[in-house]
């Protein structure tokens, strides 16, 4: 059975492993989103696993430089940004204040949906004390969350979890980055 | 901009919740701070210097009624949730006032009242120290800056569409022909199972369906909400998929393509 994808061209040039790692930071640098290996992968016509190493060895030499510009992993993919060290006077030229910040209820309601997701309103409800509807459209429309099905209970209620936008904004590669919850057990009691 | 009436700067460094005595304007900015009941309680336990395995229930009830005597006072709108939880601290109070039963059972007699809500502000403390983690990293991540736009970017950036935000493009257009006067229906109504037809050929035809343009077409409300129900029951049993260009921008219905081997082995 032919796999019409194999096809070998035949006098393809095989790219050293340097001209990969360029043409990967070119096109991370481009994407406008976190870019996946995978993703890398099919545009370079390349093996995974070529793109992985080249992608490892673009962090060290980013790392080793400390230059202005840092490449990481962040939702699931590979994004090169400024270095936090220099936001005031990237923010100076850009002109730009920081955005809108979330309200302490959204926060806290952004908290127990990423701990505890899938999770329902009344389950939010339980463990904040306080109906968190206003908070909830809040977060949807930034699209912080999102709706993850219903529940097969009583009633049927929706169910909440976190967006990759909320990975990107909050700097997370994924869920597991956030400190597990009962680090934040207060030990002064 | 429309700026929801939750959303203010808050900043966890520099502003705290507190009960502070001063102009009035003032005090009611910082009342109105407690993200809920328990966040009053914990404050409420704080200021007393309270062990919260052994809360004083007496005073802090009496503290916590006066604080939200204080907000009547002033105007701010009391959420229920207080409310309830001021009737709950009563029930407390009252019950550790109450002598225990010698008759009760072993168990029943070992049950502190205090126990169950002791432990929801734990929990709740937990989660709100994890939200104040949260706001630091969010911190940083405005920090960090990726490239300028790119001419490129409005054709590639696309986002699913969710039913949420299909309700919300839905609702716009339902308000606006909340002013229409209801004309009287000189032709056939089109039925669900004709609608979904002719979005079905029309999505197949074309590639994609813009569903506001499409929703506009709609000569009544009764079209309409069928209209709307199509594109769920559309969304269900078809593969197409919901996508938004901008946020709040237009959604299209688009058809999902069928990868070529597949569709080779089909044949």
């Amino acid at each position: 059975m032919t796999e019409p994808e194999e096809l070998e061209i035949i006098d393809k040039p095989a790219r050293s492993a340097a001209e990969i790692m360029a043409i990967a930071e070119a096109i991370i640098f481009v994407s406008d989103e976190p870019i996946t290996v995978k993703a890398l992968a099919d545009i370079l016509d390349e093996e995974r696993e070529t793109i992985q190493a080249a992608v490892e060895e673009l962090k060290k030499e980013y790392q080793d430089r400390e230059g202005g510009l840092q490449l990481r992993e962040i939702a699931g993919g590979m994004q090169i940004s400024t270095r936090t060290e220099y936001h005031e006077d990237v923010r100076r030229f850009l002109k730009t204040r920081p955005s809108a910040k979330l309200s302490l209820a959204s926060l806290e309601t952004l908290a127990v949906i990423a701990y505890k997701q899938p999770v329902t309103v009344p389950e939010i409800l339980e463990i904040r004390g306080v109906q968190s509807a206003s908070a909830i459209k809040t977060l949807l429309e930034k699209r912080l969350i999102v709706t993850k099905g219903h529940k097969e209970t009583v009633g049927h209620p929706m169910q909440y979890g976190t967006s990759k936008d909320f990975l990107i904004q909050f700097g997370l590669n994924d869920l597991s980055e956030l400190p597990s919850i009962e680090d934040f057990e207060d030990l002064l009691q | 901009m429309e700026q929801p009436i939750e959303q203010f700067v808050f900043d966890f460094h520099k502003e705290t919740a507190e009960i502070s005595a001063g102009s009035n304007d003032e005090l009611k900015l910082k009342l109105g701070e407690f993200a809920g009941p328990l966040d009053l309680l914990l404050y409420l336990i704080r200021q007393e210097q309270a062990n919260i395995f052994d809360i004083p229930i007496a005073t802090i009830t009496d503290e916590y009624l006066t604080y939200i005597r204080l907000m009547k006072s002033l105007d701010i709108a009391i959420a229920a949730d207080f409310l309830v939880m001021a009737a709950t601290l009563i029930e407390i109070k009252s019950k550790m006032l109450l002598p225990r039963d010698p008759t009760a059972a072993e168990e029943e007699a070992m049950d502190d009242p205090r126990k169950e809500l002791v432990d929801q502000l734990l929990e709740y403390e937990k989660f709100k120290s994890a939200a104040q983690m949260l706001y630091e990293r969010n911190t940083v991540e405005q920090a960090v800056f990726q490239r300028g736009l790119i001419e490129s970017d409005d054709n590639n950036a696309e986002i699913n569409a969710s039913v949420f935000d299909l309700l919300t493009v839905f609702q716009k257009i339902v308000v606006r022909h909340k002013d229409e006067v209801e004309m009287e229906i000189k032709r056939e109504e089109v039925s669900l199972a004709d609608m979904i037809k002719m979005m079905r050929k029309r999505i197949f035809d074309v590639g994609e369906l813009n569903l506001l343009e499409f929703f506009e077409e709609m000569q009544t409300r009764r079209e309409l909400v069928t209209a709307f129900i199509a594109v769920l029951e559309i969304v269900r049993t078809e593969t197409v998929k919901l996508v938004q260009k901008t946020t709040f921008g237009d959604i299209f219905l688009r058809k999902v393509e069928v990868p070529s081997n597949a569709a080779a082995n089909a044949e």
